[in-house]
Protein backbone atom coordinates (compact mmCIF):
# COMPACT_ATOMS: atom_id res chain seq x y z
CA UNK A 1 0.00 0.00 0.00
CA UNK A 2 1.40 3.07 -0.59
CA UNK A 3 2.02 5.64 2.35
CA UNK A 4 -0.47 8.73 2.03
CA UNK A 5 0.36 11.89 1.54
CA UNK A 6 -1.98 13.40 3.82
CA UNK A 7 -3.26 11.76 6.86
CA UNK A 8 -6.03 12.76 8.76
CA UNK A 9 -7.17 11.58 12.64
CA UNK A 10 -10.20 12.31 14.55
CA UNK A 11 -9.70 15.86 14.35
CA UNK A 12 -12.21 18.20 16.48
CA UNK A 13 -12.55 21.83 15.62
CA UNK A 14 -14.33 24.26 17.52
CA UNK A 15 -15.49 27.48 16.25
CA UNK A 16 -16.43 29.44 18.72
CA UNK A 17 -18.73 27.22 21.24
CA UNK A 18 -19.75 25.15 18.37
CA UNK A 19 -18.35 21.33 17.83
CA UNK A 20 -17.97 21.78 14.43
CA UNK A 21 -15.84 18.72 13.59
CA UNK A 22 -16.49 15.37 15.71
CA UNK A 23 -13.78 13.18 14.74
CA UNK A 24 -12.85 13.58 11.04
CA UNK A 25 -10.07 10.93 9.65
CA UNK A 26 -9.05 10.31 5.96
CA UNK A 27 -6.43 9.72 4.10
CA UNK A 28 -5.00 11.12 0.78
CA UNK A 29 -2.96 9.21 -1.88
CA UNK A 30 -0.46 10.43 -4.25
CA UNK A 31 -1.75 10.50 -7.86
CA UNK A 32 -5.22 10.68 -6.99
CA UNK A 33 -8.21 13.02 -6.55
CA UNK A 34 -10.07 12.58 -3.11
CA UNK A 35 -13.55 14.26 -2.52
CA UNK A 36 -14.74 15.31 0.20
CA UNK A 37 -19.06 14.79 0.09
CA UNK A 38 -21.90 15.88 2.02
CA UNK A 39 -24.57 18.22 2.76
CA UNK A 40 -24.48 21.92 3.60
CA UNK A 41 -23.06 22.06 7.24
CA UNK A 42 -21.43 18.78 7.47
CA UNK A 43 -18.05 20.18 8.31
CA UNK A 44 -16.39 19.87 4.53
CA UNK A 45 -14.85 23.40 3.84
CA UNK A 46 -14.07 23.61 7.95
CA UNK A 47 -12.16 20.45 7.22
CA UNK A 48 -9.99 22.09 4.94
CA UNK A 49 -9.22 25.62 7.11
CA UNK A 50 -8.46 22.84 9.44
CA UNK A 51 -5.48 21.45 8.04
CA UNK A 52 -4.70 24.86 7.02
CA UNK A 53 -4.28 26.08 10.25
CA UNK A 54 -6.75 28.64 9.81
CA UNK A 55 -9.26 26.84 12.12
CA UNK A 56 -6.66 25.00 14.12
CA UNK A 57 -8.04 21.70 15.78
CA UNK A 58 -8.16 21.43 19.33
CA UNK A 59 -7.88 17.52 19.19
CA UNK A 60 -6.57 14.69 16.75
CA UNK A 61 -3.16 14.63 14.27
CA UNK A 62 -2.67 15.88 10.89
CA UNK A 63 0.36 14.35 9.03
CA UNK A 64 1.75 15.60 5.81
CA UNK A 65 4.22 12.61 4.55
CA UNK A 66 4.44 11.63 7.85
CA UNK A 67 4.90 15.03 9.59
CA UNK A 68 2.94 16.66 11.80
CA UNK A 69 1.61 20.04 10.97
CA UNK A 70 -1.37 20.45 13.29
CA UNK A 71 -0.49 23.54 15.38
CA UNK A 72 1.89 25.11 12.93
CA UNK A 73 0.73 28.86 11.22
CA UNK A 74 -1.00 28.77 8.18
CA UNK A 75 2.16 30.35 6.50
CA UNK A 76 4.56 27.40 7.82
CA UNK A 77 1.73 25.05 6.71
CA UNK A 78 1.72 26.48 2.89
CA UNK A 79 5.70 27.11 2.76
CA UNK A 80 5.25 22.51 3.41
CA UNK A 81 3.83 22.61 0.03
CA UNK A 82 0.27 23.02 0.58
CA UNK A 83 -2.36 25.07 -2.09
CA UNK A 84 -5.35 26.52 -0.78
CA UNK A 85 -8.21 27.44 -3.28
CA UNK A 86 -11.06 28.72 -0.57
CA UNK A 87 -15.22 28.71 -1.18
CA UNK A 88 -14.80 32.52 -1.84
CA UNK A 89 -11.74 32.30 -4.13
CA UNK A 90 -9.51 34.29 -2.34
CA UNK A 91 -8.84 37.02 -4.99
CA UNK A 92 -6.99 39.75 -4.99
CA UNK A 93 -9.59 42.09 -6.93
CA UNK A 94 -7.81 45.32 -6.74
CA UNK A 95 -4.64 43.42 -7.38
CA UNK A 96 -3.57 42.97 -11.39
CA UNK A 97 -3.59 39.06 -12.48
CA UNK A 98 0.62 39.39 -12.32
CA UNK A 99 0.13 41.13 -8.89
CA UNK A 100 -1.93 37.87 -7.59
CA UNK A 101 0.47 35.54 -8.86
CA UNK A 102 3.75 37.74 -8.22
CA UNK A 103 2.13 37.74 -4.03
CA UNK A 104 1.66 33.86 -4.74
CA UNK A 105 5.24 33.29 -5.50
CA UNK A 106 7.27 31.92 -2.69
CA UNK A 107 10.71 32.21 -4.66
CA UNK A 108 11.38 32.55 -8.45
CA UNK A 109 13.98 30.48 -10.51
CA UNK A 110 14.00 28.38 -13.86
CA UNK A 111 11.85 26.09 -12.03
CA UNK A 112 8.92 29.14 -11.78
CA UNK A 113 9.13 30.34 -15.59
CA UNK A 114 8.46 26.55 -16.30
CA UNK A 115 5.39 26.13 -13.99
CA UNK A 116 4.18 29.34 -15.44
CA UNK A 117 4.16 27.91 -18.76
CA UNK A 118 2.45 24.88 -17.72
CA UNK A 119 -0.31 27.40 -15.85
CA UNK A 120 -0.85 29.16 -19.19
CA UNK A 121 -1.24 26.13 -21.23
CA UNK A 122 -3.86 24.99 -18.52
CA UNK A 123 -5.53 28.76 -18.23
CA UNK A 124 -4.27 30.45 -21.46
CA UNK A 125 -6.92 33.21 -20.63
CA UNK A 126 -4.71 33.67 -17.77
CA UNK A 127 -2.07 34.87 -19.99
CA UNK A 128 -4.30 37.15 -22.08
CA UNK A 129 -5.46 39.04 -19.29
CA UNK A 130 -1.92 39.14 -17.56
CA UNK A 131 -2.33 42.83 -16.81
CA UNK A 132 -5.81 43.07 -16.37
CA UNK A 133 -7.55 43.64 -12.67
CA UNK A 134 -8.69 40.19 -11.45
CA UNK A 135 -11.65 41.98 -10.16
CA UNK A 136 -12.84 42.38 -13.80
CA UNK A 137 -12.20 38.89 -14.56
CA UNK A 138 -15.47 36.38 -15.40
CA UNK A 139 -16.15 33.94 -12.80
CA UNK A 140 -15.33 31.55 -14.25
CA UNK A 141 -11.30 33.34 -14.73
CA UNK A 142 -11.76 34.35 -10.96
CA UNK A 143 -11.63 30.91 -10.79
CA UNK A 144 -9.31 29.63 -12.65
CA UNK A 145 -6.85 31.86 -11.34
CA UNK A 146 -7.74 31.18 -8.26
CA UNK A 147 -6.73 27.27 -9.24
CA UNK A 148 -3.56 28.35 -10.90
CA UNK A 149 -2.39 30.70 -8.40
CA UNK A 150 -1.05 28.13 -5.65
CA UNK A 151 0.82 26.32 -8.77
CA UNK A 152 2.81 28.80 -9.01
CA UNK A 153 4.98 27.02 -6.02
CA UNK A 154 6.21 23.57 -5.84
CA UNK A 155 2.98 22.73 -4.28
CA UNK A 156 2.60 18.92 -3.56
CA UNK A 157 -0.88 19.11 -2.20
CA UNK A 158 -3.83 21.66 -3.55
CA UNK A 159 -6.96 22.10 -1.47
CA UNK A 160 -9.78 23.05 -3.29
CA UNK A 161 -13.18 24.33 -1.82
CA UNK A 162 -16.46 24.13 -4.30
CA UNK A 163 -14.93 25.29 -7.32
CA UNK A 164 -18.23 25.01 -8.87
CA UNK A 165 -19.77 27.39 -7.44
CA UNK A 166 -21.69 30.00 -8.60
CA UNK A 167 -20.67 29.16 -12.41
CA UNK A 168 -22.79 28.14 -15.46
CA UNK A 169 -22.27 24.58 -16.67
CA UNK A 170 -20.52 25.15 -19.41
CA UNK A 171 -17.59 27.01 -17.20
CA UNK A 172 -17.72 23.98 -14.76
CA UNK A 173 -16.76 21.28 -17.69
CA UNK A 174 -13.87 23.74 -18.44
CA UNK A 175 -12.94 24.30 -14.67
CA UNK A 176 -13.24 20.29 -14.77
CA UNK A 177 -10.92 19.78 -17.78
CA UNK A 178 -8.42 21.76 -16.37
CA UNK A 179 -8.08 20.18 -12.97
CA UNK A 180 -7.55 17.00 -14.57
CA UNK A 181 -4.69 18.25 -16.56
CA UNK A 182 -3.67 19.56 -13.44
CA UNK A 183 -3.88 15.74 -11.27
CA UNK A 184 -0.29 15.26 -13.03
CA UNK A 185 1.28 18.20 -11.08
CA UNK A 186 -0.16 17.71 -7.77
CA UNK A 187 -2.54 16.10 -5.37
CA UNK A 188 -5.70 17.55 -4.78
CA UNK A 189 -8.34 17.66 -2.20
CA UNK A 190 -11.43 18.71 -3.65
CA UNK A 191 -14.74 19.61 -1.26
CA UNK A 192 -17.75 19.94 -4.20
CA UNK A 193 -21.50 19.46 -3.54
CA UNK A 194 -21.70 19.19 -7.13
CA UNK A 195 -21.84 15.32 -7.31
CA UNK A 196 -21.85 15.87 -11.41
CA UNK A 197 -17.78 17.54 -10.83
CA UNK A 198 -17.30 15.30 -7.97
CA UNK A 199 -18.19 12.25 -9.68
CA UNK A 200 -15.73 13.63 -13.15
CA UNK A 201 -13.06 14.15 -11.26
CA UNK A 202 -12.60 11.64 -7.90
CA UNK A 203 -10.92 8.79 -7.44
CA UNK A 204 -11.28 8.35 -3.70
CA UNK A 205 -14.33 9.63 -1.77
CA UNK A 206 -15.08 10.28 1.77
CA UNK A 207 -18.78 11.41 3.06
CA UNK A 208 -19.36 13.77 5.78
CA UNK A 209 -21.79 13.72 8.32
CA UNK A 210 -22.41 16.39 11.53
CA UNK A 211 -19.35 16.61 11.60
CA UNK A 212 -17.62 13.16 10.66
CA UNK A 213 -16.92 11.10 8.41
CA UNK A 214 -19.05 8.01 7.60
CA UNK A 215 -18.41 6.49 4.92
CA UNK A 216 -15.82 6.27 2.63
CA UNK A 217 -14.52 4.01 -0.58
CA UNK A 218 -13.65 4.60 -4.86
CA UNK A 219 -15.81 7.03 -6.58
CA UNK A 220 -17.32 4.28 -8.74
CA UNK A 221 -19.04 2.63 -5.73
CA UNK A 222 -20.61 5.58 -5.16
CA UNK A 223 -21.58 6.70 -8.56
CA UNK A 224 -23.51 2.80 -8.14
CA UNK A 225 -24.77 3.00 -4.92
CA UNK A 226 -28.63 4.65 -4.60
CA UNK A 227 -28.92 4.51 -1.12
CA UNK A 228 -25.95 6.47 -0.20
CA UNK A 229 -26.09 9.54 -2.50
CA UNK A 230 -29.99 9.64 -1.43
CA UNK A 231 -28.77 9.19 2.67
CA UNK A 232 -26.17 11.65 2.31
CA UNK A 233 -25.87 13.79 -0.52
CA UNK A 234 -29.42 13.54 -1.47
CA UNK A 235 -29.85 12.68 -4.73
CA UNK A 236 -31.85 10.63 -6.22
CA UNK A 237 -32.26 8.58 -9.00
CA UNK B 1 -21.97 56.76 -11.64
CA UNK B 2 -20.35 55.40 -14.31
CA UNK B 3 -16.33 54.67 -14.46
CA UNK B 4 -15.58 57.29 -16.49
CA UNK B 5 -17.41 59.96 -13.98
CA UNK B 6 -15.81 57.62 -10.98
CA UNK B 7 -12.32 58.48 -12.32
CA UNK B 8 -12.64 61.69 -12.52
CA UNK B 9 -15.16 62.54 -9.41
CA UNK B 10 -12.58 63.47 -6.71
CA UNK B 11 -10.24 65.84 -9.06
CA UNK B 12 -13.46 67.59 -9.50
CA UNK B 13 -14.08 67.94 -5.89
CA UNK B 14 -10.60 68.96 -5.31
CA UNK B 15 -10.52 71.43 -8.22
CA UNK B 16 -13.70 73.23 -6.68
CA UNK B 17 -12.74 73.76 -3.79
CA UNK B 18 -9.59 75.08 -4.66
CA UNK B 19 -11.17 77.50 -7.04
CA UNK B 20 -13.86 78.81 -5.20
CA UNK B 21 -12.58 81.11 -2.58
CA UNK B 22 -11.13 83.40 -6.03
CA UNK B 23 -15.18 84.33 -5.52
CA UNK B 24 -14.23 86.39 -2.41
CA UNK B 25 -10.56 86.45 -1.90
CA UNK B 26 -8.50 88.78 -3.62
CA UNK B 27 -5.83 86.57 -5.61
CA UNK B 28 -2.13 87.23 -4.56
CA UNK B 29 -3.86 86.46 -0.86
CA UNK B 30 -5.57 83.76 -2.25
CA UNK B 31 -2.15 82.30 -3.39
CA UNK B 32 -0.70 82.39 0.03
CA UNK B 33 -3.58 80.86 1.32
CA UNK B 34 -3.10 78.27 -0.86
CA UNK B 35 0.62 77.46 -0.67
CA UNK B 36 -0.81 77.45 3.29
CA UNK B 37 -3.33 75.16 2.53
CA UNK B 38 -1.15 73.14 0.40
CA UNK B 39 1.60 72.68 2.77
CA UNK B 40 -0.97 71.71 6.01
CA UNK B 41 -2.73 69.17 3.37
CA UNK B 42 1.07 67.62 2.99
CA UNK B 43 1.51 67.35 6.56
CA UNK B 44 -1.88 65.73 7.42
CA UNK B 45 -1.15 63.48 4.78
CA UNK B 46 2.29 62.09 6.46
CA UNK B 47 0.30 61.95 9.85
CA UNK B 48 -2.67 60.00 8.06
CA UNK B 49 -1.56 58.02 5.34
CA UNK B 50 0.37 55.92 8.04
CA UNK B 51 -3.10 56.09 10.13
CA UNK B 52 -5.04 54.75 7.24
CA UNK B 53 -2.12 52.27 6.20
CA UNK B 54 -2.40 50.84 9.61
CA UNK B 55 -6.09 50.85 9.30
CA UNK B 56 -6.26 49.35 5.88
CA UNK B 57 -3.94 46.11 6.74
CA UNK B 58 -3.85 45.36 10.08
CA UNK B 59 -7.76 46.55 10.87
CA UNK B 60 -6.38 48.01 13.96
CA UNK B 61 -7.83 51.57 15.33
CA UNK B 62 -4.59 52.82 16.17
CA UNK B 63 -5.79 55.62 18.67
CA UNK B 64 -2.18 55.91 20.04
CA UNK B 65 -1.52 57.64 16.11
CA UNK B 66 -1.60 61.21 17.66
CA UNK B 67 0.96 60.26 20.53
CA UNK B 68 3.37 59.00 18.09
CA UNK B 69 2.96 62.18 16.29
CA UNK B 70 3.98 64.34 19.35
CA UNK B 71 7.51 61.98 19.89
CA UNK B 72 7.67 62.41 16.59
CA UNK B 73 8.23 66.12 17.01
CA UNK B 74 9.73 65.88 20.50
CA UNK B 75 12.48 63.78 19.09
CA UNK B 76 12.94 65.92 16.12
CA UNK B 77 13.28 68.92 18.79
CA UNK B 78 15.96 67.20 21.12
CA UNK B 79 17.68 65.57 17.78
CA UNK B 80 17.79 68.92 16.24
CA UNK B 81 19.12 71.14 18.96
CA UNK B 82 22.06 68.40 20.13
CA UNK B 83 23.18 68.15 16.24
CA UNK B 84 22.79 71.93 15.46
CA UNK B 85 24.92 72.25 19.26
CA UNK B 86 27.78 70.23 17.68
CA UNK B 87 27.74 71.30 14.23
CA UNK B 88 26.11 74.63 14.48
CA UNK B 89 24.43 74.05 10.88
CA UNK B 90 20.62 75.18 11.90
CA UNK B 91 22.06 78.47 12.24
CA UNK B 92 24.37 78.31 8.94
CA UNK B 93 24.41 80.33 6.09
CA UNK B 94 23.94 77.29 3.68
CA UNK B 95 20.40 76.31 2.83
CA UNK B 96 22.44 72.76 2.04
CA UNK B 97 23.41 72.42 5.65
CA UNK B 98 20.05 73.81 6.95
CA UNK B 99 18.24 71.31 4.63
CA UNK B 100 20.97 68.40 6.04
CA UNK B 101 19.96 68.80 9.94
CA UNK B 102 16.64 68.98 9.06
CA UNK B 103 16.69 65.69 7.69
CA UNK B 104 18.98 64.37 9.87
CA UNK B 105 16.05 65.33 12.93
CA UNK B 106 13.02 63.98 10.64
CA UNK B 107 15.47 60.20 10.06
CA UNK B 108 16.53 60.32 13.94
CA UNK B 109 12.72 60.78 14.63
CA UNK B 110 11.32 58.62 12.02
CA UNK B 111 13.43 55.18 13.24
CA UNK B 112 13.37 55.91 16.92
CA UNK B 113 9.72 56.10 16.53
CA UNK B 114 9.37 53.27 14.22
CA UNK B 115 11.10 51.19 17.38
CA UNK B 116 8.09 52.53 19.51
CA UNK B 117 5.99 51.92 16.84
CA UNK B 118 7.27 47.90 16.86
CA UNK B 119 7.00 47.75 20.66
CA UNK B 120 3.66 49.37 21.08
CA UNK B 121 2.63 46.48 17.98
CA UNK B 122 3.91 43.76 19.78
CA UNK B 123 2.89 44.25 23.49
CA UNK B 124 -0.14 46.23 23.13
CA UNK B 125 -1.76 45.65 19.66
CA UNK B 126 -1.23 42.33 19.03
CA UNK B 127 -3.62 40.54 21.92
CA UNK B 128 -6.68 42.54 20.71
CA UNK B 129 -6.35 42.08 16.70
CA UNK B 130 -9.80 41.64 15.41
CA UNK B 131 -11.50 43.58 18.22
CA UNK B 132 -12.44 47.09 17.33
CA UNK B 133 -13.35 47.88 20.57
CA UNK B 134 -10.79 46.47 22.47
CA UNK B 135 -8.53 48.39 20.28
CA UNK B 136 -10.10 51.77 20.96
CA UNK B 137 -9.91 51.27 24.63
CA UNK B 138 -6.10 49.83 24.43
CA UNK B 139 -4.63 52.77 22.30
CA UNK B 140 -6.52 55.27 23.95
CA UNK B 141 -4.69 53.84 27.20
CA UNK B 142 -1.58 53.82 25.18
CA UNK B 143 -1.82 57.37 24.08
CA UNK B 144 -2.70 58.66 27.57
CA UNK B 145 0.61 56.55 29.13
CA UNK B 146 2.68 58.21 25.80
CA UNK B 147 1.85 61.65 26.53
CA UNK B 148 2.64 61.33 30.41
CA UNK B 149 5.93 59.87 29.05
CA UNK B 150 6.21 62.64 26.83
CA UNK B 151 5.45 65.08 30.17
CA UNK B 152 7.92 63.24 32.22
CA UNK B 153 11.15 63.35 30.07
CA UNK B 154 10.55 67.03 27.98
CA UNK B 155 8.44 68.46 30.73
CA UNK B 156 4.56 69.81 30.88
CA UNK B 157 5.38 73.04 29.36
CA UNK B 158 4.95 74.08 24.92
CA UNK B 159 8.75 74.47 23.51
CA UNK B 160 9.43 76.23 21.02
CA UNK B 161 10.55 74.33 18.13
CA UNK B 162 13.97 75.42 16.41
CA UNK B 163 14.00 76.01 12.26
CA UNK B 164 16.47 76.16 10.34
CA UNK B 165 17.60 80.16 9.32
CA UNK B 166 16.82 79.89 6.01
CA UNK B 167 13.46 77.87 6.25
CA UNK B 168 12.49 80.90 7.83
CA UNK B 169 10.61 84.14 6.39
CA UNK B 170 9.34 84.42 3.07
CA UNK B 171 9.73 85.15 -0.94
CA UNK B 172 8.46 87.95 -2.52
CA UNK B 173 7.19 86.78 -6.06
CA UNK B 174 5.35 89.37 -8.12
CA UNK B 175 3.70 91.06 -4.94
CA UNK B 176 2.36 87.25 -3.79
CA UNK B 177 4.25 86.36 -0.09
CA UNK B 178 5.33 82.98 -0.64
CA UNK B 179 6.59 81.59 2.48
CA UNK B 180 9.60 79.15 2.30
CA UNK B 181 8.83 76.58 4.82
CA UNK B 182 5.08 76.03 3.51
CA UNK B 183 6.88 75.27 0.03
CA UNK B 184 9.63 72.96 1.47
CA UNK B 185 7.16 71.18 3.34
CA UNK B 186 4.90 70.51 0.23
CA UNK B 187 8.24 69.24 -1.93
CA UNK B 188 9.00 67.11 0.93
CA UNK B 189 5.47 65.83 1.33
CA UNK B 190 5.42 64.84 -2.67
CA UNK B 191 8.19 62.98 -2.80
CA UNK B 192 7.41 61.29 0.42
CA UNK B 193 4.01 60.27 -1.21
CA UNK B 194 5.73 59.22 -4.44
CA UNK B 195 7.93 57.14 -2.23
CA UNK B 196 5.60 55.31 -0.81
CA UNK B 197 3.50 55.12 -3.67
CA UNK B 198 6.39 53.26 -5.81
CA UNK B 199 7.26 50.85 -3.19
CA UNK B 200 3.33 50.13 -2.69
CA UNK B 201 3.25 49.55 -7.01
CA UNK B 202 6.65 48.42 -7.60
CA UNK B 203 8.02 46.18 -4.61
CA UNK B 204 6.80 42.88 -3.94
CA UNK B 205 6.85 43.82 -0.39
CA UNK B 206 4.49 46.56 -1.47
CA UNK B 207 2.55 44.58 -3.22
CA UNK B 208 2.01 41.95 -0.21
CA UNK B 209 0.62 44.89 1.66
CA UNK B 210 -1.86 45.87 -0.47
CA UNK B 211 -2.73 42.28 -1.14
CA UNK B 212 -3.01 42.39 2.86
CA UNK B 213 -5.43 45.57 2.68
CA UNK B 214 -7.80 43.30 0.61
CA UNK B 215 -7.45 39.65 2.06
CA UNK B 216 -5.04 38.89 4.88
CA UNK B 217 -6.29 35.63 5.23
CA UNK B 218 -5.02 34.86 1.52
CA UNK B 219 -1.80 36.14 2.54
CA UNK B 220 -0.71 34.00 5.05
CA UNK B 221 -2.60 30.83 3.38
CA UNK B 222 0.10 32.14 0.50
CA UNK B 223 3.18 31.50 2.52
CA UNK B 224 3.79 34.76 4.26
CA UNK B 225 4.27 35.70 7.91
CA UNK B 226 1.34 38.06 7.82
CA UNK B 227 2.28 38.96 11.63
CA UNK B 228 5.48 40.05 10.43
CA UNK B 229 4.42 41.89 7.46
CA UNK B 230 1.60 43.97 10.69
CA UNK B 231 4.97 44.87 12.50
CA UNK B 232 6.45 46.19 9.39
CA UNK B 233 3.21 48.26 8.64
CA UNK B 234 3.19 49.47 11.56
CA UNK B 235 6.38 50.60 12.07
CA UNK B 236 6.21 52.64 9.04
CA UNK B 237 2.88 54.30 9.74
CA UNK B 238 4.25 55.39 13.53
CA UNK B 239 7.38 56.28 11.28
CA UNK B 240 5.62 58.60 9.21
CA UNK B 241 3.91 59.93 12.61
CA UNK B 242 6.79 60.98 13.61
CA UNK B 243 8.39 62.51 10.13
CA UNK B 244 4.71 64.23 9.99
CA UNK B 245 5.14 65.91 13.53
CA UNK B 246 8.87 66.71 13.28
CA UNK B 247 7.90 68.91 10.21
CA UNK B 248 4.33 69.79 11.60
CA UNK B 249 6.12 71.32 14.72
CA UNK B 250 8.40 72.80 12.11
CA UNK B 251 5.26 74.57 10.29
CA UNK B 252 3.59 75.87 13.62
CA UNK B 253 6.64 76.58 15.39
CA UNK B 254 5.87 75.01 19.12
CA UNK B 255 5.87 71.77 20.63
CA UNK B 256 3.69 70.66 23.12
CA UNK B 257 2.39 66.85 25.04
CA UNK B 258 -1.23 67.12 24.00
CA UNK B 259 -0.64 68.07 19.98
CA UNK B 260 -0.92 64.59 18.62
CA UNK B 261 -4.85 64.67 20.52
CA UNK B 262 -5.38 67.48 18.22
CA UNK B 263 -3.98 66.04 14.76
CA UNK B 264 -5.46 62.51 15.19
CA UNK B 265 -9.00 64.21 14.89
CA UNK B 266 -7.55 65.73 11.18
CA UNK B 267 -6.04 62.16 10.47
CA UNK B 268 -9.29 60.94 10.92
CA UNK B 269 -11.33 62.58 9.12
CA UNK B 270 -8.84 62.44 6.05
CA UNK B 271 -8.34 58.82 6.27
CA UNK B 272 -11.84 58.18 6.02
CA UNK B 273 -12.52 60.59 3.17
CA UNK B 274 -9.32 59.47 1.09
CA UNK B 275 -10.94 55.74 2.04
CA UNK B 276 -9.26 53.67 4.68
CA UNK B 277 -5.78 51.93 3.34
CA UNK B 278 -5.63 54.03 0.24
CA UNK B 279 -2.40 56.09 -0.01
CA UNK B 280 -3.54 58.30 -2.65
CA UNK B 281 -7.26 59.05 -0.93
CA UNK B 282 -4.90 60.23 1.99
CA UNK B 283 -3.38 62.20 -0.32
CA UNK B 284 -6.49 63.75 -1.83
CA UNK B 285 -8.51 63.71 1.71
CA UNK B 286 -5.66 65.94 3.25
CA UNK B 287 -5.16 68.39 0.78
CA UNK B 288 -9.08 68.42 0.98
CA UNK B 289 -9.08 69.09 4.47
CA UNK B 290 -5.72 71.31 4.01
CA UNK B 291 -7.16 73.57 1.49
CA UNK B 292 -10.61 74.14 2.92
CA UNK B 293 -9.31 74.65 6.15
CA UNK B 294 -7.26 77.78 5.28
CA UNK B 295 -10.08 79.31 2.69
CA UNK B 296 -12.52 78.88 5.73
CA UNK B 297 -10.34 80.45 8.46
CA UNK B 298 -9.35 83.65 6.32
CA UNK B 299 -13.06 84.03 5.38
CA UNK B 300 -15.09 82.50 8.58
CA UNK B 301 -12.30 81.82 10.91
CA UNK B 302 -14.88 80.22 13.46
CA UNK B 303 -16.22 77.82 11.32
CA UNK B 304 -12.44 76.33 10.18
CA UNK B 305 -12.68 73.10 12.04
CA UNK B 306 -16.83 72.76 10.87
CA UNK B 307 -15.92 72.89 7.34
CA UNK B 308 -13.33 69.68 7.65
CA UNK B 309 -16.45 67.82 9.48
CA UNK B 310 -19.04 69.42 6.20
CA UNK B 311 -16.73 67.87 4.21
CA UNK B 312 -16.60 64.51 5.70
CA UNK B 313 -20.24 64.77 5.85
CA UNK B 314 -20.77 65.62 2.03
CA UNK B 315 -18.54 63.11 0.76
CA UNK B 316 -19.56 60.48 3.09
CA UNK B 317 -23.11 60.57 2.14
CA UNK B 318 -21.95 60.52 -1.76
CA UNK B 319 -18.83 57.92 -1.45
CA UNK B 320 -19.27 56.00 1.75
CA UNK B 321 -16.18 54.23 1.17
CA UNK B 322 -14.45 57.42 0.33
CA UNK B 323 -12.86 58.41 -2.62
CA UNK B 324 -10.73 55.93 -3.29
CA UNK B 325 -11.93 52.90 -2.01
CA UNK B 326 -9.76 51.26 -4.91
CA UNK B 327 -6.52 51.21 -2.40
CA UNK B 328 -2.95 52.13 -3.17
Amino acid sequence: MVEPILKVEEIHTFIGKHHILQGVSFAVHPGKVTVLLGRNGAGKSTTLRSIMGLLPPSQGTINLKNRPIKGLKPYEISRLGIGFVPEDRGIYNLLTVEENFRVAMLQEDGKTRERMETIFDIFPDLKKFWKAKAGNLSGGQKQMLAIARPLVNQNELLLIDEPSKGLAPIIIDHIIDSIHMLKEYTVIILVEQNFYMASSLGNDFYLFDDGKTVHQGQMEELIQNEELKKKYLGISG
Amino acid sequence: MNLKWKRWFPMLIVFAIFLSPLLGINPKTYITITISGLAMGMLLFLVSSGFSLIFGFLSVLNLAHGALFAWGAYIGFTSFNLINQWTGWGGSNSIFLNFIIFLLALIISGLLVALLGIITERSVIRPVYGSHLFQIFITVGAMIVMEELIRIIWGPNDEVMPVPIKFMGSWDVFDVVVSKYPLIAIVIGFILYLVIFMILRKTKIGTIVRAGVENPEMVQVMGHNIYRYFTGVFAAGSALAAIGGGMWATFVKSIHPAMGGEVIVFALIVAIIGGLGSITGSVVGALLVGLSYNYVAYLIPKAALGITMLLLVIILSIRPTGLFPEGT
